[in-house]
């Protein structure tokens, strides 16, 4: 059975509410009032039942919980899903258990919650340490919110914790910018995401940006927002280990590293995505269609299957992400009876040749991957992978 | 003969004249419907705009010719024979050859709009041709209509007595059995003698795959019928009829066309190039002794390059080229290569509309994306050693030490407008090189403004600048009045340092720079950021003229990969590959299809 074929280690769930929508949100999100949060569980169980009935998982090595923001549950309610979860899916005792959080939703008591439901890393959506940023791009946090939010965490017993921080934002500047990093590097956590804004359909945003009152950054702004995180982050002794994400050795994300290496894993919740079996799906996106659903079937709202082809794609698409690159090897395992050369021989070799991409031969095994401008034009390499 | 004669009263040729929109196609559709030609359910909407590139832009590019019987109030049955007329100055030879075999045409003007500029130069084709025109004011049932207004229009503009003009709407079918009152009872019947040797005019010709080229003819004096050996005055071929027939609207064969017949005749003709538009079909045996007037040989005023994108498409290029001309006697190509995009043709057109339809449809009827070059005109070079050479290409054009003399061809551009226009058309013209020749009140309103002018002028920008600043109130057409030395050069363009043969141009040595710097403006806007720097340079000989740069692609990269969803970042980098498709490699650069055209598209101002 190659990797395509077994049961994923991973396991995603999507939990889709939020005090309040960002300016620049357009995943599946709904503001918490009034919503039927406990039903939602409900139907969250039933899918994991219904999920390891149809696709028994071996051993779960990684579970990330994402939102919308998951510790919009209360206490109660946490720990009575971390519960379902770990009932239904045999997680492994050493797996990485991420949870996404937003400052000024987490007091002690929820964190607490959360770590005796077995969270053992949190990612926070920190974005900036400017008030009047987080103001502008619609956060409901400010800089103290962050400050507390970490202070608790640390004393719930969490210390394998991560930041989101964003830049190309309306109105952000280089020097902005710099003093957000700064005060993210002072914390010395082990772990950092760096995003660029994308101006989604469907947001506040791109209204703002088709009516040309988004003061985006200039293309050159930003790239040189870009090059000031790498250098810093590389400063501080962070392992730029892929495009958005920096590292201290051995913090990596590892459920995140499961998509960049294209293999399966199981997705759970309203809008979410999972791959398995050579298969993706899409859950309903709506709460009350997704818990409706859940009374009788699997929840998808479309599910297709994924060529050959098109996963191989899929593999150099995602795979170049990762700074360490692709390996033939792993590449072979995954399509047996086909090697990347053949398959992309001469998209590779031009590649090479613009410098966009590298070469290296270790333990026996050919790596490719981005070479500095690679990663600055990361969008050409992936590109030229993907057969319109 | 009294037979023939008598059906000869009952004959009425008409054709449409009307203003893109102003409802012609949905006219002609209900008098079709309503003599019962084609029941409605048979209509498929607009029935004589066959192709579907005519129906997306609202124009005809084929004539279509229909027979039909009308049983008129006076009790008799009549035969009317509907002649559609394309509406481009691309094609006013074809038009005024179609109003030739007309003895009246429709006037249809839009109740809301009035009276637009394109109307015009047809409306005069057909006072030019002694037809009969009758005013119909189209779209009486909007509720912008101001029938009087339009009415008042037509008699100050034109002159025409629009007193008796049919108020009526094509789409809500009024007026239809009013305007085929005034067709019985206002059109003459064709004038000619059916004992007179054969005389038939030419006015379309179609190729069939089965049939060969299928003459449209109007039978002017005489007969013509299967058997008969028929001659083409013009081109002196000479061929047995095999069929005769009418389009009612589907083609049905009849034993005869007589005087003032309208339908269609097949010879085994092998080539459209033998049927000319405007030449006389006569009997081989008893010839007329003088072919009708007014035949013209059309040759192409304006060549550019047509080049696949992908270059395994070139042999279905050529066989797409090859189809086409079978139905359009005025295309010309042939083979040529260009440096920069590989193999392709070099073609030749009436105009610069014939050049756009051309182009289309070669990519949506044969799906071949095309790249092509701006087009040029044909330039008459001396060298100094005395030999003379056709220049259609600017890449053929020779290096200025061998050049003796250069010779570009002139045309005499006669423009109407609305007398408030009369400066600007003035400025416009003489902008374009243009000599100003004479100056005509048509009435208190309209002027006919005369100017010799450069041809090249004309394709590069005028027919968008004359919309534009006069409102699109002139009407515009031209003819080739013979070739001038003038002082020309040729302008390169370089792209990373690279020559690219396909962006070279010839222009006015006065214009160069300006021109030059313009060019590379456009370019700058036109090519997207590469991985370097691209510098773009316009140059004369060796000495660089104008320079811009099209600055590096600093960051292009995707942030992260939400939850896992692999679809949203795959559609994104799908749309990016999607636009890279529609751009040629030249040599290191990623230029976009546009940009051979950016020449035309610059804004002087």
């Amino acid at each position: 059975m190659n990797r395509l074929q077994a049961a994923p280690k991973a396991l995603y769930i999507h939990i889709p509410f939020c005090t309040n929508k960002c300016h620049y949100c357009d995943f599946t999100s709904y503001v918490l009032r009034g919503q039927p949060v406990d039903q939602y569980l409900d139907a969250l169980e039933e899918e994991m039942k219904r999920t390891v009935a149809s696709l028994p998982p071996e051993r779960i090595e990684t579970v990330f919980v994402g939102g919308g923001t998951p510790t919009v549950l209360t206490p109660p309610q946490m720990e009575r899903f971390l519960g379902a979860v770990f009932k239904h899916f045999p997680i492994a005792s050493d797996a990485e258990v991420t949870m996404e959080a937003n400052p000024g939703t987490t007091d002690l008591e929820k964190l607490k919650a959360m770590r005796s439901g077995g969270v053992n890393r949190i990612s926070f959506g920190v974005q900036s340490f400017d008030n009047g940023l987080l103001e502008r791009i619609g956060r409901i946090h400010n800089v103290d919110d962050v400050y507390a939010s970490l202070d608790n965490a640390r004393k719930a017993g969490f210390d394998n914790l991560s930041i989101d921080l964003m830049f190309g934002l309306p109105g952000q500047t280089v020097e902005h910018l710099s003093d957000s990093v700064d005060r993210a590097m002072a914390l010395g956590l082990p772990h950092y995401s760096l995003y660029s804004l994308k101006v989604e359909e469907n947001t506040l945003f791109h209204k703002l940006y088709e009516r040309n009152e988004l003061p985006l950054p200039p293309e050159e702004e930003e790239f040189n927002m870009f090059l000031l995180l790498m250098k810093k982050l590389k400063e501080n002794g962070y392992r730029h280990y892929e495009i958005s994400n920096f590292a201290k050795p051995g913090y990596e994300s590892r459920h995140n590293s499961t998509y960049w290496r294209n293999e399966p894993y199981y997705g759970l919740g309203a809008g979410a995505h999972g791959y398995a079996q050579g298969i993706r799906h899409v859950n309903l996106k709506g709460v009350q269609p997704y818990i409706d659903a859940n009374r009788e079937r699997l929840p998808r709202l479309d599910v297709y299957d994924i060529p050959e082809a098109e996963a191989m794609e899929d593999f150099m698409m995602v795979g170049l992400r990762l700074l360490e690159g692709v390996r033939t090897s792993k590449f072979a395992e995954q399509f047996p009876g086909h090697s990347l050369e053949e398959q992309f021989g001469p998209i590779i070799e031009k590649l090479l040749g613009n410098k966009l991409l590298e070469r290296l031969e270790t333990d026996g095994d050919t790596v490719y991957r981005l070479t500095d401008q690679g990663v600055l034009l990361g969008n050409e390499v992936f590109g030229a992978f993907i057969a319109v | 003969m009294t037979d023939v004669r008598d059906r000869q009263k009952k004959i009425r040729n008409f054709s449409i004249i009307a203003h893109i929109d102003h409802g012609k196609s949905t006219l002609a559709d209900r008098i079709l419907e309503y003599t019962g030609a084609l029941s409605s359910r048979e209509m498929q909407a607009q029935v004589l705009d066959k192709m579907d590139l005519e129906r997306e832009r609202g124009i005809t590019i084929k004539l279509q010719a229909v027979r039909l019987s009308y049983r008129a109030d006076d009790g008799e049955e009549y035969l009317l024979n509907l002649i559609d007329t394309p509406g481009h100055v691309d094609f006013t030879y074809e038009v005024s050859r179609s109003m030739a075999a007309c003895e009246g045409a429709l006037l249809v003007v839009d109740a809301a709009q009035g009276i637009e500029a394109q109307t015009l130069a047809n409306v005069y084709l057909a006072l030019d041709n002694n037809l009969e025109v009758l005013p119909v004011i189209n779209k009486i049932d909007l509720p912008s209509a101001e029938p009087d207004r339009v009415k008042q229009e037509i008699e100050d503009v034109i002159g025409l007595d629009a007193s008796e003009a049919v108020h009526a709407s094509a789409k809500a079918g009024i007026g239809i059995k009013e305007i085929l009152e005034q067709v019985v009872t206002k059109v003459p019947a064709p004038n000619g003698d059916p004992d007179q040797p054969l005389k038939a005019l030419i006015f379309d010709s179609h190729y069939d795959a089965y049939k060969g080229v299928i003459v449209y003819v109007r039978v002017v004096d005489g007969n013509i019928r299967a058997g008969k050996k028929i001659r083409f005055m013009a081109t002196g071929a000479e061929f047995e009829v095999i069929e005769v027939g009418a389009f009612k609207p589907k083609m049905t064969i009849v034993d005869e066309l007589s005087v003032g017949d309208v339908g269609f005749v097949v010879a085994g003709i092998k080539n459209v190039k033998d049927t000319r538009v405007g030449d006389t079909v006569t009997d081989a045996k008893r010839p007329a002794p003088e072919p009708l007037p007014g035949y013209r040989r059309i040759n192409p005023m304006v060549y550019c390059g047509l080049y696949p994108i992908e270059t395994q498409d070139y042999n279905d290029l050529r066989d797409a080229l090859e189809k086409l001309e079978l139905n359009d006697a005025s295309l010309r190509y042939e083979p040529e290569s260009s440096t920069a995009l590989g193999f392709g043709f070099r073609c030749g057109f009436l105009g610069l509309l014939h050049m756009e339809i051309i182009q289309e449809r070669i990519e949506r009827e044969f799906n071949i994306p095309l790249i092509t070059t701006a087009p040029s005109v044909i330039y008459k070079v001396t060298l100094t050693n005395g030999e003379t050479m056709d220049i259609d290409n600017p890449s053929n054009y020779p290096e200025s030490g061998k050049l003796d003399f250069v010779e570009e061809p002139y045309v005499k551009a006669s423009i109407i407008v609305p007398n408030d226009f009369v400066g600007t058309i003035m400025e416009l013209c003489q902008g374009k090189r243009g000599e100003f020749i004479n100056m005509e009140y048509l009435d208190a309103n309209r002027v006919t403004i005369t100017y010799d002018m450069p041809l090249s002028e004309i394709v590069y920008d005028f027919f968008d600048q004359l919309k534009s600043r006069t409102k699109g109130y002139a009407s515009f057409d031209y003819e080739l009045s013979g070739y001038r030395k003038s002082s020309l050069v040729k302008m390169d363009i370089m792209l990373n340092s690279e020559q690219v043969d396909a962006l070279s141009v010839i222009v006015h040595r006065d214009r160069a720079y300006h021109r030059g710097r313009l060019i590379c403006e456009k370019m700058k806007e036109l090519i997207p950021r590469q991985m370097f720097e691209v510098p773009v340079q316009a140059s004369i000989g060796t000495k660089v003229i104008a320079r811009e740069t099209v600055k590096a692609m600093r960051k292009n990269v995707l942030a992260k990969c939400y939850g896992g969803d692999i679809s949203r970042k795959r559609k994104l980098l799908e749309k990016q590959k999607e636009g890279k498709k529609r751009m040629k490699q030249v040599g290191s650069v990623e230029v976009p299809q546009e940009a051979f055209m950016a020449v035309l598209k610059i804004d002087e101002d």
